[in-house]
Parts: structure tokens; sequence; C-alpha cells
């Protein structure tokens, strides 16, 4: 059974449609790129997925769990939907770390909030805080921050901001991670720091959606590609596929890369 | 009576002065803090009824002198409700001071809390919220901190305002320290006819503005660490 399903997915802002109808699905543990040009509608769609935006209509599922359905509109029902989104993760274009906070209480934060909700939170309090920093520090290790734990987010440089992000989003477990063009705020050389990091990620089997212009990591590290053009997906399929297509605006858009 | 003889007797009712000028200033900030966050609120607000009706308020409250507000809030129960429920003492006057200055400062304040708070990026919210984060954990945990850093500036500027505006309620015979010097031109304890006590309060007033430049001064250092 797949992992995500989005299914008919529409989205206007007033007269605007910016998506026209979008559906796929994922399989666990692969790597789906969703490529295309500026205003296409790559970063709406991933934001009605996660919630950021409401789509106009259509549904989507996340493990089997709805997370939105436009026919739902019933508050409680709505409540519950929401709670499925614990599943899925989004690491930013701009990172939008805690500026207040250090690098290991940026990724602690949300797992304490959620730990004080917990019935047993004032019994085992030391327990679960202990349990929380060593799993804050486990995946900043991953992402290869374990000096930086007490640095406040100006003390890093780009690269080492987006790695945060991602182990701030790592650290909730969730079982998609989703990337907003997460390189597109650095500079080449940082670039490739995050890209060895998502790679890395992809090796672990971690199920990841990314929507990224760089053309070669996405041949490299995706199972599944989409392209979307104009608020619809015009061309999806493997690496192979998509890189040789005979589809007239693929060949256009992929040839501006080659320039 | 020679300067020196005068000097004991004016540094002590001026100082009576001041305790009323720090007192109206204390009480101002414990009202309008706060009450500047919920208009704040009310301003940036969805519910459009509550909007409008906060735009209006301050709109009159920003637009009209506080030295009128004031005399209304005073005057205005007694002389059209006769019912003058600040009363006629000390207390009444430094009441109706007080609630005249917290609705005027809240105002201002509203407005630098709502630069505040719509200046942090919207990323941040989002962030919070993609986290997990419930709306009130956002604004706790993540805005908060980073509005008061932004509004520090502002805010300082405003509350040192506001120590100068005390003298204001002199209007209404409150007598906090510019009230207490002018005691000495009338003629008051065995002076009269003297205006140096009514200069020198402008002593005290720069004493208390010089002791909260350097408390905001420390207070954004303290912010220092992180960047907004």
């Amino acid at each position: 059974m797949a992992i995500l399903e989005v299914k008919d997915i529409t989205k206007s802002f007033g007269k605007a449609k910016i998506l026209k109808g979008i559906s796929f699905s994922l399989e666990e543990g692969n790597v789906l790129s969703i490529i295309g040009s500026s205003g296409s509608g790559k970063t709406t769609l991933l934001r009605c997925i996660n919630g950021l935006d409401t789509a106009t209509t259509g549904k989507i599922t996340v493990n089997g769990q709805t997370v939105f359905d436009s026919d739902i509109t019933d508050k409680n029902q709505l409540k519950e939907l929401n709670k499925n989104k614990q599943n899925i993760g989004l690491v930013f274009q701009q990172f939008n770390l805690f500026p207040q906070y250090t690098t290991l209480e940026n990724v602690t934060l949300a797992m304490k909030l959620q730990a004080k909700r917990r019935d047993d939170y004032k019994k085992k309090r030391k327990e679960i805080l202990d349990e929380i920093d060593k799993t804050a520090k486990y995946f900043l290790d991953k992402v290869g921050l374990s000096d930086k734990l007490d640095l406040y987010p100006c003390q890093l440089s780009g690269g080492q901001q987006q790695r945060v992000s991602i182990a701030r989003a790592l650290a909730l477990r969730p079982k998609i991670l989703f990337f907003d063009e997460p390189t597109s705020a650095l500079d080449p050389e940082l670039t490739g720091e995050i890209l060895k990091t998502i790679r890395q990620l992809a090796e672990d089997n971690m199920t990841m959606v990314i929507v990224t212009h760089e053309m070669n990591f996405a041949k490299d590290v995706s199972d599944q590609i989409i392209f979307m053009d104009n608020g619809i997906i015009c061309g999806r399929g493997t690496p192979d596929e998509f890189f040789n297509s005979d589809n007239e605006r693929i060949r256009q858009f992929l040839q501006s890369y080659q320039k | 009576m020679s300067l020196v003889e005068q000097f004991p007797i004016v540094f002590q009712s001026l100082n009576i002065g001041f305790l009323q000028t720090v007192k109206l200033f204390l009480v101002t900030l414990m009202g309008a803090l706060p009450l500047g966050l919920i208009i704040s609120f009310g301003s940036m607000s969805k519910f459009k009824p509550i909007k409008s009706i906060i735009k209006v308020l301050v709109w009159i409250v920003r637009g009209s002198p506080l030295m009128i507000q004031m005399l209304i809030i005073y005057y205005f129960p007694g002389l059209v409700f006769h019912n003058p429920i600040w009363g006629g003492g000390e207390d009444g006057r430094f009441w109706a001071a007080a609630v005249s200055f917290i609705i005027n400062y809240a105002c201002y304040f509203s407005e630098i809390y709502r630069g505040g708070i719509e200046g942090v990026p919207i990323g941040q919210q989002e962030a919070g919220y993609v986290l997990g984060m419930t709306k009130s954990e956002i604004f706790f945990k993540v805005t908060l901190l980073q509005m008061v850093k932004r509004i520090i500036p502002p805010m300082s500027n405003e509350i040192i305002t506001l120590v100068k505006d005390t003298s204001l309620a002199r209007i209404i015979a409150l007598q906090e320290i510019i009230w207490a010097g002018q005691a000495f031109l009338k003629g008051s304890q065995g002076i009269a006819g003297q205006i140096w006590p009514l200069f020198f309060t402008g002593v005290y007033y720069l004493v208390f503005c010089g002791v909260l430049t350097i408390l905001f001064g420390k207070l954004e250092k303290k912010l220092s660490y992180f960047k907004v």
C-alpha cells in the first residue's frame, strides 16, 4: 500500500488556479522529486499536503490515515485529521530555525512541548527530558552537528542551519519528510553538504518528497520524478524515463538547465 | 531666606512630588503594558467588528491630546451625570490620571506590539505549525521573545516619553513634581516668588530617564545573543 496518496488536489487563490487536479502516490522508502519551473505550483502542492495552505478540493492520506479531505467540515473530525499530520515533516527553503534557541533547543522544543501533554509527564519528567535530549543528539549527530549543540542559529553557516532544521524535522520521527527547495538559499558549496545529508537519509530508506531545482541530484537520488507545469503533472516516471522523455515541454525545460 | 536655607525645604517638597510622579509612571506601565497587548490582538483580529472598534479607539486616543482626555475622564462623570466617581481628593485625582494614562499609553503600545508581532517572519509560525505546536505554544515559545527584542528600541522611546508626560497630570492638580515646584512661585512654606524649584525639577526627570536608558541598554544587551 502506498504511504502517501494525493487525490485530485486543486487550489485556487481568488480567481487564480494554482493547482488544477494533482494526483500521485508514493511507496514507503521511496524518494520522489518534484521538479518544474517557478510558478508551476510545486511549493503550493507541498504547502497543501503539510496543511500550511488549505487545498480547495481533494483528498490526501498518509500511512492510511486521512490528513486532508475537502469534504470534511466537521470541527472534531478536522481536529482528528490534524493529529494525523504528525506523520509528516517539512524542511523549509529558508530553514526557519528559531533564532533565540540553540541548535539543541531548536530540535528539542517541539518534543518537549508534546511531552508536557503526556499524562505521566509529572511523574517521569526527568526520564522523559533525558530521552528527548538523547533523541535530539542522535539526529544532530546524524547530520554531523554534534559539536554545535550550544551554538545559536546566527553562529552557524546556512548549510549548518539547514542541517539543524533537517534534524529538527527528523527528531519527530515523521513517516514522510518533505523538502521545499532545501538548497535554494545556499551557495553551491553549501548545497553539497545538504545533498549529502539527504542522500544518506535515502540510503536509510527514509520516505522523502523533494521539491528541487538540482537536476543531477534529482536524477541521482530519486526513485520517481514528477514534472509539474502550470498546475498539472505533465510527466512522471523513473529518472531514466524522465531525462530521456520525448515530451516537448520536459525537453524544453531540461535544455534550459544545460545552458 | 537664603538659597541655602531654602534648599532643604524645597528638596523635601520636590521629593514628595517626585514620589507621586514615579507612582503614576509605574501604575501606568503596569496597566498599559498588558492592556496594550490585548488591544494589539484586537487590532489584528480576523473578526471585523472588533478590529473596527479598536481602530476607532486607537484613532481617538492617538488623535487627541492626553491633557484633554484627562480633563474629560476627570470631570465628565461629575459634570454630566452628577456623579463625581473620582471624588475630590488627591487619591481621586491620582486614579483619574492613572486611568487616562493607561488608556492613552496602551493604544500607543498596541501599535508597537503589532509592529513587533507582524515583523516576526511568517516562517517562524509555519515552522512551529509543522512541528505540531499549538497556536499559544507558537506565540509564547517562538514569537514572543523575538517580538520583545524587536520592540525594545521603540518601547524605550515611548516609556521615556511617559516619564515626562506624567507632568501633564498637573492639569487636574495632581500633586506631582511640577505641581510641587510651582507651589514655591505662588508661595509655600515661607518661600514665595521663587522659580528655581520649578527649574530644578528638570534634574529629577534627567536622572530618572538616565536610569531608564541604562536599564533598556542592559536589556538590549541581554537579548543580543540572537539575531532576528
